[in-house]
């Protein structure tokens, strides 16, 4: 089996607008998700929205710069992450297909195992 | 010829006929593709020197797949342990080792893998030349025109991707077949399409991804013989390569179909590809490499030029249309009108074609734009849309023909 993690991509207007109507509807579908393939999840979390992202790069001299917004700017925010476990990445993806997104998609990354 | 000649000769055939089976059956023990890679290329070196000395084997094939599968378990004995902590390609289940009936599938896992949607596609159609059909690397550098260090890097981060993220080597499910067997055949496509008419570069045609292209399409019938698209892609393949042989003057020079010498398209493969494109269009609704094969099988029936029935084309085409509503398709469409209906209406058919962003710097708009034009005597405007199809041509031939087609015109 691998690791693979989940990245979970928003329109957060979209997000946000989906919350005001009824805020238990995203959660509860994460629920279900969760429900279904619990035995191939090792972990997760909601992020808060990209406005409170804060990056840092190295300056190349020694010192960091420190900048206000996410890493990558686009029209979709992180909104949020699974680890989960597949045999291959045919089954990872089956899976991340069924994680519920809002104007997003997911994008799919094997975990490096290091030892 | 001389012995060493025949020899060479024969194991030249079998790296072409064979690479696919042989690299497929060793993947099956290595379980890593460079490995694999290797111990197949040691094979063939091997039968150089031997087959010279003993005689061709009966069955080419199974000698160089015995030849590069005990090379394989040699190197994994010698390397033991350090072997195994390297990535592996996933293999659904552990395989039984007597498989004559499951090498066709090897091969189609081989197929798969490299045309797996987690690719890019360039990286999909490298692999497919690298593994199916064991091109070098300056081979597949030199058929995409990039340089070899950049299709070498191309072909080491697909590789690395297959292994780090676990790319399955396996035939997809039932349930996912029918999309990733259109990928397949899109790839097969695309080195056609490019072979048949280079994009770039001094020569129309590239003979070496032409014939590649076929030899896919051919093996993926054969191995998937009951599939439509792969039908309707072997049969499409087959129609259009007919012609090539009157499709270039002596001088290298492009001939239009209207002007070729129709005894000297290729009967045979005429035949063959009538069939099954009768078969492909047996489906319903008709796939989209049927539609085109079918486009193509009007062509190669009309015994004269005039003779076309540019009215079926022109059905072929709504269909396809509806099917497949690219810009390009859209274009062709309107060039069959123009032949079908005569010149003015291929104008008006082509005009809401001006504002598609796709087809901005495509050439063949404005030489259509161009011959209908000329067609209606109208000279000047033909000339200044000879003169934008130039702008964006950049195959020295389709160039040339172009440059002769103005000067006709005069000043």
């Amino acid at each position: 089996m691998a690791q693979y993690l989940v990245l979970i991509y928003n329109d957060e207007a979209a997000l946000d607008a989906a919350r005001e109507e009824d805020p238990r509807a995203v959660t509860a579908e994460h629920g279900r998700f969760a429900a279904q393939h619990g035995a191939a999840l090792r972990g997760g979390n909601a992020l808060e929205p990209s406005s409170t992202a804060t990056s840092i790069r190295p300056d190349g001299a020694g010192g960091f710069t420190v900048t206000d917004a996410p890493f990558a700017e686009a029209k979709e925010g992180l909104g949020g992450y699974y680890v989960i476990e597949a045999a291959d990445l045919d089954e990872a993806v089956d899976i991340a297909k069924q994680v519920p997104t809002l104007g997003g998609g997911v994008e799919v990354r094997p975990v490096m195992v290091l030892d | 010829m001389t012995a060493g000649a025949a020899v060479a000769a024969v194991v030249a055939d079998a790296h072409r006929r064979e690479w696919a089976f042989v690299l497929a059956a060793t993947v099956r023990v290595t379980r890593d593709l460079d490995l694999a890679e290797e111990c197949v290329q040691d094979a063939y070196a091997r039968a150089l020197r031997v087959w010279g000395d003993d005689g061709v084997p009966r069955n080419p094939g199974a000698w160089l797949t015995t030849t590069a599968r005990r090379r394989a378990l040699d190197l994994l004995r010698r390397e033991g342990t350090a072997r195994r902590a390297l990535p592996l390609l996933v293999e659904e289940e552990a395989v039984p080792d007597d498989e004559e009936d499951e090498v066709g599938d090897d091969r189609l896992r081989l197929v798969f893998t490299a045309c797996h949607p987690a690719l890019a596609r360039e990286a999909q159609v490298a692999l497919t030349l690298r593994l199916l059909c064991g091109c070098s690397t300056a081979e597949v550098a030199r058929a995409f025109l990039v340089a070899e260090p950049t299709m070498a890097a191309r072909i080491t981060r697909a590789k690395k991707k297959i292994a780090a993220a676990r790319i399955p080597y396996r035939v997809p499910p039932l349930a996912e077949l029918g999309e990733r067997v259109e990928a397949v055949c899109e790839v097969v496509h695309l080195l056609f399409t490019t072979g048949h008419a280079a994009p770039a570069g001094a020569d129309l045609i590239r003979r070496d991804l032409v014939e590649r292209a076929l030899d896919l399409a051919r093996m993926l019938h054969a191995l998937l013989p009951r599939r439509p698209e792969v039908t309707g892609l072997l049969a499409l393949i087959l129609l259009t390569d007919a012609r090539r042989e009157a499709r270039l003057h002596d001088d290298g020079s492009l001939v239009l179909l209207a002007d070729q010498d129709r005894r000297r398209w290729d009967r045979a493969a005429i035949t063959e590809g009538i069939a099954l494109v009768r078969e492909a269009l047996g489906h319903r609704p008709p796939g989209r490499y049927a539609l085109m094969a079918a486009i193509a099988a009007v062509h190669d029936e009309a015994p004269t030029a005039d003779a076309t029935d540019w009215r079926e084309i022109v059905g072929l085409y709504d269909l396809l249309v509806a099917l497949w509503p690219s810009p390009v398709v859209a274009l062709n469409r309107a060039v069959a009108i123009g032949f079908a209906d005569g010149p003015a209406a291929g104008l008006d058919a082509l005009e809401p074609l001006a504002a598609e962003p796709q087809l901005a710097g495509y050439p063949y708009l404005a030489v259509a734009r161009a011959e209908f034009l000329h067609r209606l005597g109208r000279t000047d405007d033909a000339r200044l849309a000879y003169e934008e199809a130039l702008l964006l041509t950049e195959n020295a031939v389709e160039r040339d023909r172009l440059a002769r087609r103005l000067a006709q015109l005069g000043r």
